[in-house]
């Protein structure tokens, strides 16, 4: 039996080792060839290649990877399943209007006070819609999804589904309502993309992320017991309204957070939680802070390899792409597997 | 009234006076007072629908009763923080649910949540705490299989062992043996007992009489949300009364070693 404390420390230096190793590949690669020793000693463009353009890429994409897995395991804790993830039960979506309306409030303004008023709408207010939006819809899911108390996965699942439509049609119409060039540049954040932030940015997202994680980090030996039936957890010591409460908060941020800095990017809080409970085990305390650290390496890599892939025809597809494209086929074998009879409740 | 625990009886660490509970509209307990002490084995006995699952819900304070007071150890379970009742009181519930197949070690660990912190990463003590119950329950060789490896049996031994690493003072059953066989029925009432014997006062559901008369020290009678007797086995399950309350007529005679009543149904 080797001890916890033990394990973890293992699984953190391999995370970190492997985040690392993902942003210095995907520094290294892209249609430019440069060169990490000229990079460093100032020569151009690699220089600029290297530190304005790529590494902060790679960064964001370490930044919303880590949140989107994050917020994958903690809704999976919520809704006891392991399908939950924040694109497929609509959180996102919700994140993604949230982000919009505050777009759109920010347009009117404009249209109504002159371009000052945009200053007040850019960055922060954007991101805090999307965390709103992410609350909102993570109430909503999970409230309609009770039933006697109890969350009913498939429902929840179902009501994600709807709520993702209902979602993106309404954004749809709200694109109508903004210049053209703006709405095309909607779409594309709407699409997941790891796009080129400015420093300031990609430090606040840092920032807000790692406050999240961190507080589920804290809450994870909590989180091991709300896997259990609300009454067990309840003699177990937990206050289960209030932790539940903090769960959504945290899951909803770190959600929102991720849409504001790339828009929807799916399946990755399915795909990396999921591995990484294949190694570790159930155990939240060992799976939060290894599933944020892979889900960082893994977006890092998706991103990176969409880059490389279509580098032969001149274009890169937004890395919400990639994801779906992997994370599609994997639901659905997760979703036949979970299903077998011989698997009964555990997934 | 009761004795002081200077003359040799312990206050009661269980003390339930005049609850009544209601879900809804539909009354489940009527004026109940019950009170238990420590080393005592109680079984709570009754027909389905009769309140003795609510019962045990409000003594673990999921429940706030209507009317009335429950106190463990002199504290209202279900105003105390969740942390402080749950190091003074266990439940097996009957039915666990285990989303993710935690290993054995990793569910009876559990039990030491309400004394950890944050990250709850254990221990001397818990890992002591933890030991000790999986030797109790017989668990040391199945420590780190996955629980839905486990026969039904098993499984209900990990969730005791769970409430025993808690190291409650009171500890309550909802069923423990329910759907086992009989021989692991047998052990489930053996380590019942050893708890008892150990000092906590042990409070359980029980639907065989036969079992729950050999077992228990006392039996508490419940019939549509009342206390309709309490004492000693011998004492309360006379055939009259079980005809009364299960609405059975039964035989009912003796075991000629223990001295235990025995009643069986006549069909």
């Amino acid at each position: 039996m080797t001890s916890l404390r033990g394990r973890l420390v293992v699984l953190l230096v391999a995370g970190a080792a492997t985040v690392l190793a993902a942003v210095a590949f995907s520094s290294a690669v892209g249609p430019q060839p440069i060169s990490f020793q000229a990079a460093f000693s100032g020569v151009e463009p690699d220089h600029a290649i290297l530190l304005e353009l790529r590494f902060p890429r790679a960064l964001l994409a370490a930044v919303v990877g880590a949140a989107l897995a994050g917020a994958g395991v903690a809704l999976q804790a919520l809704l006891r399943n392991a399908l939950a993830e924040p694109f497929v039960l609509g959180v996102s979506g919700g994140a993604a209007l949230g982000g919009t309306l505050v777009i759109l409030a920010a347009t009117l303004a404009v249209r109504a006070f002159g371009p000052g008023a945009a200053l007040f709408f850019e960055g922060a207010p954007v991101a805090l819609g999307a965390v709103a939006g992410a609350a909102a819809s993570a109430v909503l899911v999970f409230g309609l999804a009770r039933i006697q108390g109890h969350p009913v996965p498939e429902t929840a699942l179902l009501v994600g589904v709807v709520f993702n439509a209902f979602a993106s049609g309404l954004i749809t119409v709200l694109r109508l309502l903004v210049p053209p060039e703006q709405a095309a540049r909607l779409l594309y954040w709407l699409l997941g993309t790891v796009a080129y932030q400015g420093a300031g940015t990609i430090l606040a997202g840092a920032v807000g992320v790692a406050l999240t994680l961190a507080l589920l980090v804290l809450f994870s030996g909590r989180l091991n017991l709300l896997t259990l039936a609300d009454e067990e957890a309840a003699s177990l010591g937990v206050d289960v309204r209030r932790t539940r409460a903090v769960i959504f908060f945290a899951a909803s941020a770190a959600t929102g957070a991720a849409v504001a800095l790339s828009g929807m990017v799916g399946f990755v809080g399915l795909i990396v939680p999921h591995l990484v409970r294949r190694v570790v085990g159930p155990d939240h305390r060992l799976l939060v802070p290894t599933s944020a650290l892979f889900g960082a390496a893994f977006l890092v890599m998706a991103d990176a390899l969409a880059r490389l892939l279509f580098l032969p025809l001149g274009t890169e597809p937004p890395v919400g792409a990639v994801t779906a494209f992997l994370g599609g086929p994997f639901f659905l074998w997760l979703l036949r597997r979970s299903g077998r009879p011989q698997a009964g409740g555990f997934a | 009234m009761s004795p002081s625990p200077a003359l040799g009886w312990p206050e009661p660490i269980v003390d339930v006076r005049l609850v009544s509970f209601r879900y809804g509209g539909t009354p489940a307990l009527e004026d109940v007072s019950l009170s238990a002490r420590s080393g005592e084995f109680v079984g709570l006995v009754g027909p389905n629908g009769a309140g003795k699952s609510t019962l045990v819900r409000l003594l673990a304070g999921l429940l706030a009763p209507g009317r009335g007071r429950v106190r463990l150890a002199g504290l209202d379970p279900s105003s105390a923080p969740r942390r402080q009742v749950a190091r003074l009181c266990a439940l097996v519930p009957q039915e666990p649910r285990l989303t993710w197949p935690f290993t054995v070690r990793e569910v009876v660990m559990m039990g030491r949540a309400p004394r950890q912190g944050f990250l709850a990463l254990p221990g001397p003590l818990d890992h002591g705490a933890v030991e000790g119950a999986l030797r109790a329950c017989d668990l040391v060789h199945l420590a780190d299989r996955r629980i839905d490896a486990l026969s039904g049996g098993e499984r209900r031994r990990v969730f005791f062992a769970r409430a025993l690493s808690q190291e409650p003072r009171v500890l309550l059953f909802d069923e423990p043996t329910a759907f086992l066989d009989l021989g692991h029925q047998v052990a489930a009432m053996r380590m019942a007992q050893a708890a008892a014997r150990g000092g906590l006062c042990v409070l359980a559901v029980l639907h065989d009489l036969n079992l729950a008369a050999a077992a228990c020290d006392r039996l508490v009678v419940m019939s549509r949300g009342r206390v309709v007797a309490d004492g000693g086995p011998a004492e309360v399950l006379t055939a009259e009364r079980v005809r009364e309350v299960w609405e059975v007529p039964v035989w009912r005679g003796e075991n000629a070693r223990s001295g235990a009543p025995v009643v069986l149904p006549e069909l």
